[in-house]
């Protein structure tokens, strides 16, 4: 019951953001990347969030342009992770304000912040906003 | 927009971001990462600023999917920087480019620690969360009892604590010899009384973990779980920041229930008692509702209370109220809710009688079927195939058939691959499984293994009532113009073997037959024309009196290929025309086809292998298999409510009527796999015929010829185990033994050449063999899953190692609870040359069963082989040093699996020999070089040159040098193996070969060891 991967893609399929949780060489994860955004990129609106691609299961949320894709085991609660891009989503949302696909891209590293305080080695370890944005503000306080 | 301080990184963003295509991207990403490169060499004049920043551009390179390949140092560098956003950095990026066998991850070691036992929690923080990330074994040597004081430690506050219970999780999971966790029931059951949700969710996490390995030591936790659940379900004491659309966080109420799902029951009254109150709450408090999120949320946790519900096997009352729920979700218009339905609809037939309930929404479910979403349809399908039984399989798999000709490519194959294993299992009737598969053939060629056809054929060859049914029925399909390749396969040898029973029929004299194969011969490819010469012999056979105009078209066919370049066609040919010139004797060796053993079908592998990818199969995902695993299980052994069913393809029948004994020693070493399989079932035999359906060959094999319990290294011993291991040891008739999935000599051969992968399986049970190795020595890593939602007990592996390897494994334990897996490291230490192999022999206890199982590891020669490419000056005085016998050997390899030079070359490289090109002036020949290590005598340079004849590519010459003269014969015969070897091949219905089957009625005997004889 672990999260494998998160990516954020976007329409045009580049990665704006890809943290991985098993390692995975050059190769594997460009192909990877490659299968599952063509898979879910070619997805209707109509269909369901849930995509399975070889052994695992991709749990998708579509938000403007952007694409978050996020790889779990088959016996993961597909729902509650459905709900955690949005909380993720969210947080982001309440530190940036209007968050969009640009903010994502050009602050790379706030944004691998708030995912690392979330989800560690796989596993969800906070999911309260306020404490996952603590040490961001914390770090903008210290530059 | 305010950009983040970086300048730099920014602009160099936005460049990335306004290339017009992806060479230019590829020219900017070069020019920034020459551009680092140089900013690091002279390291001394960068600010820390500037460190942080180039760090931050290499982890977006990366993500680009860009090879970084230096700059990890700089990375880990900055974990020691004394400022906080620096150290941030070098944390984070750290934790994204580096793995955890990383050598650079050693030298931070000490500053990890520090950081880590220091007071700065922000820094212990940050510590925590990459040793959780990417912590190996050096870091869970010398941190976890660090860490696993900071989790119980009073002073430290939530956010530290909520780190390292993840943290130790990452360390315990990856080494669980080296984190020791005596005490930690205890304190385990003491942490889940902490108030903060952060500490619990992280918690609930290491629980699990813990609980997957051993339930019975955390019993102590399960109340604790209950209580969890009951707070938040109440909604008492619940930070507004914890609760997600007015939901205390979900996240937790799922995971809690996930962790109680691990213990097998709840035996205490009172919990029992609280924890249903609460299911039954959520069962009956889920609405609908319009907000997305709440809903989503609201039903994550609803679908987690129904997998705990029919874990626990509650009250009936409940489970139909679960099924109810189901039922109503899967008619529901929402996709992802339908979805859900449809998957734990599937998993409830695992766990519940529910099977008619279930049957209610048939309709429901084929509507789905048909749904435009492909995850949806291939849910349906699983549910639809894991629903079937005898009183609708012919409703469903007539549906599925109607389905095939609409559905799309990528689930073709697993639809016809399940229609035929369905109709197979269920069929009514045997003309029905007949017309079956020959409709499937005909709506689906394409994607037809020939293991469908080869089971139509064995089904047709052992019973005689249904010869002229399925004779007519090719009869039919052979007329129709352009038929798929695969079905002129089958008709041609449905025809050849069972058309003179049609003889009277009109249409059907040998010659019209005859006419209308012969028709579709110049539209067939190679692999069909030698079933078409032998239906031609066979017709001939048959044609009595003697048609001499036919006699003649035959004879002349044969003829024309003679000199077919196809050696087998060939071979048909010349042989086919001989005999059918010796008259009588040709009725002899044409004779009709004896019948076949029974078998377990090699179709039920084939759904397996389809749903794994081999590519993916490291052992983290062993678990993800469970699905379909356990969808075959539950269809093998499901009673059958009562029913008799009137089945005619049973085994017993089969025994009763198969009074010839095996002619086929061939068949036998087809199932001559790695090792033998063994159950004995204490229980008396059952009586449910239908779930032996597809068990094994009971009946084969005189009983004197097999001892129970025994199960021996046939693998190694060679075909003179063959009868053991194919003979499922039938002790006093009927018995049901566990079969493997999929093919074991397969699987360990698969492994020689890869590093991590399945090494058995079976209904409970999986096996996962993750390695590595340095030099002389490995480390194996066994991965033993257990698929049931009951425990294993009664593990026990033993290794037998050869006398070169010395081999240690670390402590297995005793049970594997429900749905677990076991991790156990195995090192191994290569002390000299040797092909032997090192075998494990395993067993557990499912259910009143004993299995024991014994597998070759694949700790095979050539994983102690590193491949070294040499040049010309390098190779040739080397190659002259070594001269002559003992040390240099030479042999003339016949009966070579004849292989393209490049195939071969791939070959010598999956074995670790690397073939250095342009060394030998010939074309036809390869040289390959590689060390060899061990611990005698460290590395050994080990030369190897090919010559090939490329008239004939059965046989090569080969010449093996190398320093040690026992090294030298090991790995010429090792490699002798490789070129020869003869993957194991799914057991073809071959008609009849006539040259290869000596005849002799002494073959016939009961003795195996006659069967043998013939053999050989």
């Amino acid at each position: 019951m672990t999260i494998r991967f998160v990516l954020m893609v976007n329409k045009q399929g580049q990665t704006r953001l890809a943290q991985y949780y098993e390692y995975l060489t050059l190769e594997e994860r460009r192909a990877l990347e490659g299968e599952i955004v063509r898979k879910c990129l070619a997805r209707t609106e109509q269909q369901c969030s849930f995509v399975e691609h070889r052994n695992y299961k991709v749990v998708y949320r579509r938000y403007a342009s952007l694409f978050f894709l996020v790889g779990v085991d088959n016996d993961e609660n597909e729902l509650a992770i459905l709900e955690f891009i949005h909380l993720l989503v969210e947080t982001m949302d309440r530190h940036f304000g209007n968050v969009c696909e640009l903010d994502i891209m050009f602050h790379l590293e706030k944004a691998h912040f708030m995912l690392e305080e979330m989800v560690m080695n796989g596993c969800i370890v906070e999911t309260s906003k306020s404490n996952i944005l603590t040490p961001i503000q914390l770090m903008e306080k210290s530059s | 927009m305010a950009l983040s301080g970086m300048r730099g990184l920014s602009v160099f963003i936005s460049d990335v971001r306004n290339c017009q295509n992806k060479d230019q991207e590829r020219l900017r990403v070069d020019k920034e990462l020459g551009n680092i490169r140089t900013r690091f060499k002279n390291e001394k004049g960068l600010t820390p600023y500037e460190k942080k920043k180039y760090v931050w551009k290499m982890l977006y390179i990366h993500m680009l999917g860009y090879d970084v390949d230096f700059g990890h140092m700089e990375a880990v560098s900055l974990i020691s920087a004394p400022k906080y956003p620096e150290k941030q950095v070098g944390y984070i990026v750290t934790s994204c480019l580096l793995n955890e066998n990383h050598d650079f991850l050693r030298l931070a070691i000490n500053t990890v620690r520090n950081d880590i036992i220091g007071r700065n929690e922000t820094f212990q923080c940050l510590a925590l969360t990459m040793v959780g990330n990417i912590g190996g074994r050096e870091f869970a040597e010398s941190l976890a009892p660090d860490v696993q004081k900071l989790i119980i430690s009073s002073s430290c506050r939530p956010l530290v604590r909520k780190k390292a219970a993840l943290c130790l999780l990452r360390l315990y999971r990856k080494n669980p010899d080296v984190v020791n966790i005596d005490g930690w029931a205890d304190r385990m059951a003491q942490l889940l009384d902490e108030r903060d949700l952060g500490v619990l969710t992280s918690s609930m996490s290491l629980l699990v973990a813990l609980v997957s390995n051993n339930h019975e030591a955390y019993w102590s936790s399960l109340p604790k779980c209950v209580k969890i659940l009951e707070r938040l379900a109440r909604n008492q004491d619940i930070p507004q920041e914890y609760t997600y659309y007015g939901i205390p966080s979900p996240w937790l109420q799922v995971k809690t229930m996930r962790a109680l799902q691990y213990f097998p029951t709840v035996e205490d009254p009172n919990t029992r008692r609280s924890l249903f109150e609460v299911l039954q709450r959520i069962l009956m408090g889920t609405d609908v509702v319009k907000n997305v999120n709440k809903n989503n949320a609201s039903h994550a946790v609803l679908f987690e209370a129904l997998s705990l519900v029919m874990h626990l096997d509650a009250e009936k009352e409940m489970m139909s109220q679960c099924v109810a729920l189901l039922g109503k979700f899967i008619a529901v218009r929402e996709p992802n809710i339908r979805y859900l339905g449809l998957e734990n609809m599937t998993r409830m037939l695992m766990v519940a009688d529910v099977q008619d309930i279930i049957k209610r929404h048939q309709a429901q479910i084929i509507t789905s079927l048909k749904d435009s979403d492909i995850s949806i349809r291939r849910r349906a399908l699983d549910l639809l195939y894991g629903m079937c039984d005898v009183s609708n399989a012919k409703d469903i798999v007539e549906e599925l058939l109607q389905y095939l000709s609409s559905s799309d490519f990528a689930m073709r194959e697993e639809l016809s691959l399940k229609a035929a294993i369905l109709a197979e299992k269920f069929a009514p009737d045997l003309s029905w499984y007949v017309d079956v598969i020959l409709q499937l053939i005909d709506k689906a060629g394409d994607f037809i293994s020939d293991d469908i056809w080869f089971r139509v054929v064995q089904f047709v060859t052992n019973n005689e009532d249904l010869q002229p049914y399925a004779a007519a029925k090719a009869r039919e399909y052979i007329d129709k113009p352009a038929i798929h390749e695969t079905m002129v396969k089958v008709s041609a040898y449905l025809l050849g073997e069972h058309g003179h029973l049609l003889a009277r029929r009109p249409g059907c004299s040998p010659k019209e037959i005859f006419n209308a194969i012969h028709e579709k011969l110049p539209t067939v490819t190679m692999p069909t024309i030698p079933i078409l010469l032998s239906t031609y012999a066979k017709i001939l056979m048959h044609t009595q009196p003697p048609d001499l105009e036919l006699q003649n078209q035959i004879w002349s066919i044969f003829h024309k290929f003679e000199s077919c370049i196809d050696v087998e066609i060939q071979q048909r040919a010349v042989e086919y025309f001989a005999l059918s010139s010796k008259g009588a004797a040709l009725a002899d060796v044409l004779a009709e086809m004896p019948k076949f053993p029974e078998r377990q079908s090699s179709l039920i592998k084939k759904a397996e292998d389809i749903e794994t990818d081999t590519a993916e199969q490291s052992a983290i995902k062993l678990r993800s298999q469970q699905q379909v695993s356990n969808a075959l299980v539950v269809t093998d052994q499901r009673p059958v409510n009562g029913m008799t069913p009137d089945v005619p393809l049973t085994l017993v029948k089969v025994a009763s009527t198969n009074s010839k004994e095996d002619l086929y020693p061939e068949d036998h070493i087809s199932n001559g796999e790695n090792g033998t399989v063994t159950e004995v079932d204490p229980q008396l035999p059952s009586a449910d015929l239908l779930s032996d359906l597809l068990g094994p060959l009971a009946i084969e094999g005189p009983p004197d010829a097999v001892q129970s319990g025994q199960s021996s290294l046939s693998g190694l011993e060679g075909i003179s185990d063959a009868v053991d291991s194919a003979a499922i040891v039938p002790i006093e008739g009927q018995i049901n033994a566990v079969q493997p999935i999929g093919s074991i000599h397969e699987r360990f051969h698969t492994l020689c050449f890869k590093d991590s992968g399945v090494l058995y399986e079976d209904p409970h049970i999986q096996i996962g063999v993750k390695a590595e190795w340095r030099a002389h020595q490995g480390r194996l890593v066994l991965f033993l899953g257990n698929k049931n939602t009951s425990p294993l007990v009664s593990v026990q592996a033993l290794i037998l190692p050869p006398s070169h390897l010395k081999m240690e494994l670390s402590l297995v334990p005793e049970t594997i609870p429900p749905r677990a897996q076991v991790q156990c490291p195995l090192e191994v230490v290569n002390l000299r040359p040797s092909r032997d192999v090192a075998v494990l022999d395993f067993s557990y206890s499912f259910g009143t069963s004993l299995v024991n199982i014994k597998l070759r590891l694949p700790a095979v020669l050539n994983k102690f082989l590193q491949p070294l490419s040499l040049s010309m000056e390098e190779f040739f005085p080397q190659w002259k040093s070594l001269s002559g016998p003992p040390l240099k050997l030479q042999e003339v390899v016949r009966g070579v699996r004849p292989l393209p030079l490049l195939e071969m070359a791939n070959l010598f490289n999956n074995c670790r020999l690397m073939v250095c090109p342009g060394l030998d002036q010939n074309p036809n020949n390869l040289v390959a070089s590689t060390t060899f290590y061990s611990e005698s005598m460290h590395a050994m340079l080990c030369l190897v040159r090919i010559e090939t004849d490329p008239a004939d590519r059965t046989q090569l010459r080969m010449t093996v040098a190398t320093g040690d003269p026992t090294l030298t014969f090991e790995l010429k015969e090792f490699i002798k193996e490789q070129l020869v070897d003869i993957p194991v091949m799914s057991s073809v219905p071959a008609m009849a070969p006539a040259s290869s089957l000596p005849i002799n009625p002494v073959s016939l005997s009961n003795d195996p060891g006659a069967i043998l004889a013939g053999l050989l």
